[in-house]
């Protein structure tokens, strides 16, 4: 079943059409890649998805509605939820409340609730307690979970965002290139942590540098250059493409 | 909650660093139990203040955003319980109902339009806010009674039962600073507080996970507005007289100043620099002539010093085992 589906979707800065006119389908569970060189399109086509850009063109549909300039809450709400290139970590909580401000979505207590303390919010806070810890878990956090965010290595800031948006509980998840800045070791970590997400029934949407990573955990690769979806199918059928290898060695090669 | 850590120290010296601002602020209130007369009004004034800084640090401490013109809800709170007590003898408490729903409107119709925008509109228009409240308190003499101010307003009261003496206001006050307290840290360890802290660690991130940026800042705003009316009313009943001076630029400049000595974000922030704040110009009064550049001298000494204030002050030792 397709649970993304890009139709001809547009995005234009200027002169420069930085998203031209992309169809792109991803099918529930599993890992599909985007892939592409610098300045392909990459991040502007996360940012039309995740709604912090709007598309000049074209639909996107999500689970079969449509959610084309939707804002990104109304998108987190319907259940995709994206890391940054930058990670964007709470900087000023600790790495076990960064995680519970990702259950949020899932969570009722509103601003009386939190004053009276009632029985329902003391036993949803104690809920969203035990998530979170697993959660830390999950990622191999869970040594220091009253650390300040900021105090953590950067490959651990990584795999703490990607925990905080799995307490989003997210149906398709979008990571932007989540391997940036990691060693090769972390990256290998990264690497099962992303097959275990799949595993767990998430479908996620990676855009990444790293070509072993991606040769590694994608069931689908999708290349894009200049804006344009150059190539598609499995990792195996994408790596022997002439136009994938003219974009990526130089037209000379292909 | 991010002054808990320190607190629960097992590092004696840590702890003595915690405690020592705490001793003085109890020490200081004590004192002023026992001792009476004019340090009974110094510290009531700092208990009144010390409500209108909780409020003031939910909304820039915890959601990180800026307001100038949070005089102006205390204003029209203030004002209302006055006009509506002295002029036509209501209850207090009705009186304060009729100001925090007065306040609360404004603070809905200034905050609406702007907290859906980024960056500084909101600074702009609470100082413009501000300023337009005190506009309105000096010129429409038929119900402010303009510069000169309105007395008669009746003292202190809950359900009937009047508190006249200074040391019960004092007393009440400390009660309400306390109630007050809680609910802000009630507020902070709960998923509303969490989707504020949010907003201010990165507010795309905060999107990102399904928070409303805009919905939320707008409760923040609302939130703060009460505290701060609620600050307003309590001063004019304490007093027992109004005039626009006493919720004028000066207030904002104060509450910052506490805010920020005490230690904005923290949950006892607030009261500690409510205390030391009202403090430092007795304490600097033997400097006679001197006295305000000794003030000034002594506040930034503390800001470069201990920039996250008082209740952080532990972070001026060097941490151990930090993971």
């Amino acid at each position: 079943m397709t649970l993304l589906s890009l139709q001809a979707v547009t995005r234009r800065f200027g002169g420069l059409v930085a998203v031209d006119a992309v169809d792109l389908d991803v099918a529930e569970g599993g890992v599909t890649a985007v892939i592409g060189p610098n300045g392909a399109g990459k991040t502007t086509l996360f940012n039309l998805v995740s709604g912090f850009q709007t598309p000049d063109s074209g639909r996107i549909l999500f689970a079969g509605e449509d959610i084309t300039a939707r804002p990104p809450e109304a998108i987190a709400t319907a259940g995709i939820v994206r890391t940054f290139q930058l990670v964007q970590l709470f900087q000023n909580l600790s790495v076990l409340e960064n995680i519970k401000v990702g259950c949020h979505l899932h969570t009722q207590g509103g601003l009386w609730s939190a004053l009276l303390r009632t029985r329902r919010t003391r036993r949803e806070e104690q809920e969203v307690e035990a998530r979170a810890r697993e959660l830390l878990q999950f990622v191999g956090l869970e040594a220091a979970p009253e650390t300040e965010a900021s105090a953590l290595a950067y490959g651990q800031q990584r795999l703490l965002e990607i925990a905080r948006s799995l307490a989003a509980r997210p149906r398709l998840l979008l990571l932007d290139e989540p391997a940036a800045g990691l060693s090769a070791d972390e990256t290998k970590r990264l690497s099962g942590a992303i097959r275990a997400i799949a595993g767990r029934g998430t479908t996620v949407l990676l855009i990444e540098h790293d070509m072993k990573l991606v040769m590694n955990t994608a069931d689908t690769i999708a290349v894009l250059d200049f804006g344009r979806k150059i190539a598609e199918g499995p990792p195996a059928m994408v790596r022997e493409s002439p136009p994938v290898i003219a974009a990526y060695l130089g037209v000379g090669h292909a | 909650m991010t002054n808990l850590p320190a607190i629960t120290s097992r590092d004696p010296l840590r702890r003595g660093f915690v405690a020592l601002p705490w001793a003085v602020a109890c020490g200081m209130l004590t004192y002023a139990f026992i001792a009476g007369g004019y340090f009974v009004t110094v510290m009531s004034f700092a208990m009144i203040y010390a409500v209108f800084v909780i409020g003031l640090n939910i909304f820039m401490g915890t959601a990180g955003q800026v307001s100038f013109g949070h005089n102006a809800f205390a204003a029209l709170s203030g004002y209302t319980s006055a006009v509506l007590t002295a002029t036509y003898y209501w209850e207090p408490i009705a009186a304060f109902a009729a100001g925090l729903a007065l306040a609360l409107l404004v603070a809905l119709v200034v905050g609406w339009p702007t907290l859906r925008l980024k960056g500084h509109y909101l600074a702009m228009a609470t100082l413009a806010i501000g300023l337009i409240v005190y506009e309105i308190a000096t010129q429409w003499q038929s119900v402010t009674q303009g510069y000169m101010g309105i007395s008669g307003i009746s003292p202190l009261a809950f359900w009937g039962y009047e508190i006249v003496s200074e040391r019960g206001k004092l007393f009440a006050l400390v009660l309400i600073v306390l109630l007050a307290s809680l609910a802000a840290a009630r507020l902070r360890a709960s998923r509303f507080g969490r989707a504020l802290a949010a907003i201010a660690g990165s507010e795309d991130a905060a999107r990102a996970l399904g928070i409303d940026v805009a919905h939320y800042k707008l409760a923040a705003f609302l939130v703060s507005a009460a505290y701060a009316a609620l600050a307003g009313s309590l001063f004019v009943h304490v007093v027992e007289f109004v005039s626009p001076e006493v919720f004028g630029l000066h207030m904002v400049v104060l509450a910052f100043t506490m805010l920020y000595v005490g230690g904005i974000g923290t949950l006892g922030g607030p009261i500690l620099g409510a205390v030391i704040v009202s403090l430092l110009p007795e304490m600097f009064r033997g400097f006679k002539d001197y006295q305000d550049l000794f003030y000034g001298a002594g506040l930034i000494i503390l800001l470069i010093y201990a920039p996250k204030g008082l209740a952080a002050l532990s972070d001026l030792l060097p941490r151990k085992g930090r993971a």
